[in-house]
């Protein structure tokens, strides 16, 4: 059966990349068995027809796999429960009487379009950068020429496994993309598929990427926010890869020079 | 890259201060290396090894302390005369010194560069409180232990190797210099104080080398973090009882 | 009949008429490809893997999505796997079963031709995602593993964890950031279409809406492609995505795109029931629960005690008391059907008696719970997550809701509308999966039509067109277009009445599930062809859409969308009254065999029944086109799972 909770909540509202914005308190009352987003559909119902602005927050499946929602939510990215997307979350993790904050994704390279909804092209342009396997369609061999050890293909799929929901940036104090960046470079860098082009692929993703966002300190917040719990171990291997693409692709040039 | 026309909230935003790929890569490869952030705590990585590697040997070393006068003078006195017969006298502890004022200036320019990128990576700070799971007192402060280690630094030099900071300093009588400076309680917390810190500095900066190398295999990666919590442990605690055996009455 | 229904089947034997095909339509030389536009609208498996591969081939491709990124389309959100006839297992799969059985599937409403190619490709889809790294799940030794899906007694179905339309999905997205990059792709993200142009009756392009800043322009082209999803949000509440709508097919469709078989809807049993009224959607369990859960309602009505309060002697597990050689492996419409039946008597359990148990209690006591843990451990974190309910403890509860539509705009051999130069991709169009779609093949349609079909058989196209340029955008054709969807939007704006956008969609879905949904009989279907025109005119009369049209305004995005639903749904319950048989996911109530099976009626409807737009006033205006279906390689039974 479900409880009724009465909630306080503090949201950002901000009308546009350049204006200035501020949280707006809200009261409401809803059950403990709404999602975070039904809560906040709620809440927007109960504006309109208060004849005022809905909120805008970004959301598409509802269930924690396209990555389009996430908040801040009381300081923390998704909120309070350990991988889980916003859209995943619950109201029962939250009590009776709680005043809730929610805020946008904040970094340089995520800028504010409206209110709780960031620009989150910058991670389209890594991908763009080299986060692919450059193979024509047709062109491909029969799937089971290459065997893949079955546990490479298991990390494969670990890091494969990031919704691009941008949580990661959101958490590190640093702003830096260098989780996503690392599970979708490593997730081809593991494979034998992705060999051709991993050196380029590592100096070009991490070259883009740094064009938004800042650097890795190592504070591991990223995979504590991560909804697919990611692990930063693909940031080690990332890093390894960089330094290595820095020789190997020298020598890739004068080889290119000689031949 | 192609995107749409001009679409201000649909194009990746440009910030300011970031790195900027140059299409040629005709700068030598040290240079286009440290263009990067990942370069750059690699960077930090390799020299923080071998200052790391220098704290545990001077940490080392001054446990001669406890064999009394006679042998820690020698052994301050031979760090003279390394190699000497072949080199002359000082050279080597002179390229060591140099080698080391190297790092010290690599690992600081990158920590800097790297906070200054960071401070722009994310203009408007959360307005609410945030909630850090991961990202411990020692993470989180490793730019302040740092510089506060490095002008403890410049002090320890000052104190015990130029001796301007010590009005009792006496050139050659290393033994004698330590008892007399850590004789001053206040200087002796000082000291106790600024290796603390170094610890913590260390306790971070000891696993942070490997993820910031590469150094990552899921089979050992429980063993990095022991590394670290040991090197800085131990050499915290070396460190530490140094002033407070002179405070006791352990060393005199 | 007014419309030319010619599906252009190739000729020869079943097994050759796709490379006779590729052999016989006109090419488009390389040094050629880059003079024509095309444009493609959807960024999911079949719209990413398009233009991708028309990038690649050297065409100047545009795509749209109204997402902030391709990424993100809901092809994302398939579970299960893919199907493909690759016979690793060596248990006697060939591209004629898996075609076989995907046509016997689709209860022998689709067509032949397409379903074989469909077959065909498949296995090069796999090979082409292998190549693109998606990390299928392997085996020990390094090849591919399958695993079994519903409705096929081989072992077909790749899969990448749970997530394996996630990862089709990126590698297609993948492809499709690569071309970017070349710049042979221009990106429109959070760009919406809101219309087709048409210039001498063919497809030149589209009218859309940025909604970053709510700004309405048009785009010009040689093509049109349009892989723009289903229509299952017209319930409202269903396992699509939020944004998933109609408005793209809708509006081929009023442009003079034939929408066909827009009845078949497919209702996925295991799904956790909605907790109350505000609900947003409804969230998919796999399938594979089925293989360990038994399925089981109290045998009186109205029994609100505990699960675990009811005894043995007073359950009833339905399924197998029904179906004693399935069991709870009955497909899919015949599970779904019969939750309804059970809950319908009112012997329906949860807070809201609105669900069945999916109990696993038996399966706990013989393989023990470690086995149970490793086989849907994530499947019962994620049910806890959303229900709070322990299913270690308590039986899961479970009821079915809309999945996926197997109806869309009709095409021909070459995925080509009725208007000629508009094509209509992956779950957009109605092709392959007739009346019922087999788990694992939505992936594979969607890709096939992307990667293989549309980029070869657009050039039999565009052939013709070489030499011309698309039509200048300042064409009456155009501008008309722009005025239209500007005056659209205006006057939803200016309505200001009193409810919001959800408050009519709700009520439209209601009105749809309850006539048009599980079953479906002609007393509820008239009414539903009552109810659904007053419900759009409440909303186009009491609607409220707050904010700014020239700007981001979320409300607008749906209210735009929700006022096709409100049409489309009309055309859907039409369609639906009109074919007086049950099929698939199609079951009417006045058709059914003695023992309640569907009863397909093969003399009188085995065709596609294609609809042609006539008129606002839908239900009365739409005008029926038949296109007969003929079986040469496959004979018609009728299914049965006693």
């Amino acid at each position: 059966m479900s409880n009724m909770l009465n909630l306080t909540l503090k949201v950002w509202r901000q009308d546009g990349p350049d204006t200035a914005g501020q949280f707006q308190t809200y009261k409401t009352t809803v059950a403990d068995d709404a999602s975070f987003l039904e809560m906040l559909d709620y809440v927007n119902e109960e504006l309109i027809e208060a004849d005022e602005i809905p909120i805008s927050f970004d959301h598409d499946c509802r269930e924690g796999i396209c990555g389009s929602c996430g908040v801040m939510i009381d300081g923390r990215a998704h909120g309070p429960q350990k991988g889980t997307a916003t859209c995943q979350l619950h109201m029962r993790q939250f009590s009776d009487g709680d005043t809730i904050e929610i805020e946008p994704w904040r970094a340089a390279g995520f800028p504010i379009i409206k209110d709780l909804v960031v620009n989150r092209a910058a991670f389209d342009r890594i991908i763009e950068s080299g986060g692919y396997i450059s193979v024509t369609t047709g062109a491909a061999e029969e799937a089971n020429a290459i065997p893949i050890p079955k546990h490479a293909a298991d990390a494969a799929m670990d890091a494969a496994a990031c919704i691009g929901c941008g949580a990661c940036v959101a958490a590190c104090p640093n702003s830096a993309a260098n989780l996503f960046t690392a599970a979708k470079m490593q997730q081809l860098n593991m494979l034998p598929q992705g060999q051709a082009e991993r050196y380029t692929r590592s100096n070009d993703m991490v070259e883009r990427m740094e064009q938004f966002f800042g650097s890795c300190t190592n504070y591991g917040e990223c995979q504590e926010a991560c909804p697919k719990e990611i692990t930063i171990d693909f940031i080690a291997m990332m890093n390894r890869d960089y330094v290595k693409s820095q020789l190997v692709n020298r020598r890739r040039l004068g080889e290119k020079k000689v031949g | 890259m192609t995107q749409a026309t001009e679409r201000p909230g649909a194009e990746a935003p440009k910030v300011k201060g970031h790195h900027n790929p140059s299409d040629a890569k005709a700068k030598p490869w040290p240079v286009e290396f440290m263009s990067t952030a990942v370069g750059k705590k690699w960077i930090m990585a390799i020299s923080g090894i071998a200052l790391m590697g220098f704290v545990f040997a001077h940490m080392f070393g001054n446990l001669k302390i406890y064999l009394g006068p006679t042998d820690y003078n020698d052994y301050a006195h031979s760090l003279r005369t390394l190699l000497h017969p072949i080199f002359p006298n000082g050279f080597l502890l002179w390229l060591m010194r140099l080698g080391l004022i190297a790092m010290f200036l690599i690992h600081i320019g990158s920590a800097i560069s790297l906070t200054r990128m960071n401070q722009t990576s994310r203009p408007v700070k959360y307005q609410s409180q945030r909630r850090y799971l991961a990202a411990d007192f020692a993470a989180r402060t490793m730019r302040w232990t740092g510089w506060i280690v490095f002008f403890y630094l410049i002090y320890h030099l000052a104190d015990l190797t130029w001796g301007w900071a010590n009005p009792d300093f006496v050139y050659g009588d290393a033994y004698g210099n330590v008892v007399a400076s850590f004789e001053r309680w206040y200087i002796a917390l000082f000291y106790i104080v600024a290796n603390l810190l170094l610890g913590i500095h260390l306790y971070h900066g000891g696993w942070s080398i490997f993820q910031s190398l590469g150094v990552n295999s899921p089979r050992y990666n429980g063993i990095r973090r022991g590394f670290a919590v040991t090197f800085a442990v131990i050499v915290t605690i070396a460190n530490v009882s140094f002033p407070l055996a002179v405070q006791f009455g352990i060393v005199s | 009949m007014t419309l030319n229904l010619d599906a252009h089947i190739p000729e020869g034997p079943l097994a050759d008429k796709w490379t006779n095909h590729k052999f016989d339509l006109n090419l488009v030389a390389p040094n050629n490809r880059r003079k024509f536009e095309v444009i493609v609208v959807g960024t999911g498996l079949a719209g990413a893997g398009a233009a991708a591969t028309l990038g690649e081939l050297g065409y100047n491709v545009k795509v749209f999505t109204y997402h902030d990124s391709p990424r993100r389309a809901h092809s994302i959100a398939a579970q299960g796997g893919i199907n493909a006839a690759k016979n690793y297992r060596n248990d006697g799969d060939s591209i004629f079963r898996l075609f076989y059985d995907t046509i016997k599937g689709g209860d022998y409403r689709s067509r032949e031709a397409n379903v074989y190619r469909l077959a065909e490709v498949s296995n090069n889809i796999i090979d082409q995602a292998t190549a693109q790294g998606v990390p299928f799940a392997r085996e020990y030794g390094g090849g591919l593993d399958n695993r079994s899906f519903g409705g096929a007694q081989v072992s077909r179905t790749f899969y990448a964890r749970g997530q394996t339309g996630q990862q089709l999905l990126l590698g297609a997205y993948q492809a499709l950031a690569r071309q970017i990059h070349l710049g042979t792709v221009t990106l429109y993200n959070r760009t919406e279409m809101l219309d087709l142009v048409l210039h001498e009756g063919r497809a030149v392009g589209i009218t859309t809406r940025d909604l970053l800043n709510g700004e309405v322009s048009s785009h010009s082209g040689h093509a049109v492609l349009m892989a723009t999803g289903g229509y299952g949000n017209v319930y409202f509440l269903s396992t699509n995505a939020k944004a998933c709508n109609v408005t793209a097919t809708w509006r081929a469709h009023r442009k003079g795109a034939a929408f066909a078989n827009p009845s078949y809807t497919q209702i996925h049993p295991t799904c956790i029931p909605p907790a109350d009224e505000f609900q947003s959607k409804l969230t998919l369990m796999s399938e594979s629960l089925r293989n360990d859960g038994r399925i089981w309602v109290p045998d009186a009505e109205a029994d609100n005690r505990a699960a675990a309060d009811i005894p043995e002697d007073e359950r009833d597990y339905y399924l197998e008391r029904k179906y004693p050689s399935f069991g709870n492996l009955v497909p899919r419409d015949v599970a779904s059907r019969n939750a309804k039946t059970v809950v319908d008597e009112g012997r329906g359990i949860g807070p809201l008696n609105n669900g069945v148990y999916l109990d696993f209690g038996a399966a706990m006591e013989r393989f023990g719970v470690d086995t149970i843990q490793e086989r849907y451990g994530n499947l019962f974190d994620m049910y806890e997550r959303i229900t709070g309910e322990n299913p270690y403890e308590v039986p899961m509860r479970i009821y079915p809701a809309t999945h996926y539509t197997m109806g869309g705009l009709w095409v021909d051999y070459n995925l080509e509308t009725t208007v000629p130069g508009l094509f209509a991709l992956g779950e957009a169009n109605f092709s392959d999966h007739g009346a019922n779609r087999l788990g694992a093949s939505a992936l594979m349609q969607g890709l096939a039509d992307g990667y293989f079909v549309a980029p070869t058989t657009l050039a039999g196209y565009l052939a013709d067109w070489l030499g011309t340029d698309p039509v200048p955008i300042d064409d009456p054709a155009f501008t008309e277009s722009h005025t239209e969807t500007q005056d659209r939007i205006n006057r939803l704006m200016s309505i200001n009445g009193t409810h919001t956008v959800d408050h009519y969609h709700r009520e439209l879905g209601k009105v749809i599930w309850e006539d048009c949904g599980m079953s479906r009989n002609r007393a509820g279907l008239e009414r539903a062809l009552v109810e659904i025109p007053q419900i759009r005119e409440q909303f186009w009369t009491d609607v409220k859409v707050p904010g700014d049209p020239n700007g981001w305004n979320q409300s607008l995005e749906k209210a735009l969308r929700v006022a096709d639903f409100m049409e489309m749904a009309e055309l859907k319950v039409r369609d639906a009254l009109h074919r007086e048989e049950s099929c698939g996911g199609h079951f009417r109530e006045e058709h059914q065999t003695a023992e309640g099976e569907a009863q397909r009626d093969d003399e009188n409807f085995a065709y596609v029944a294609a609809w042609e737009y006539g008129g606002e006033d839908i239900q009365n205006d739409a005008v029926l086109n038949k296109e007969p279906l003929e079986f040469d390689n496959v004979s018609l039974t009728q299914r049965s799972y006693k």
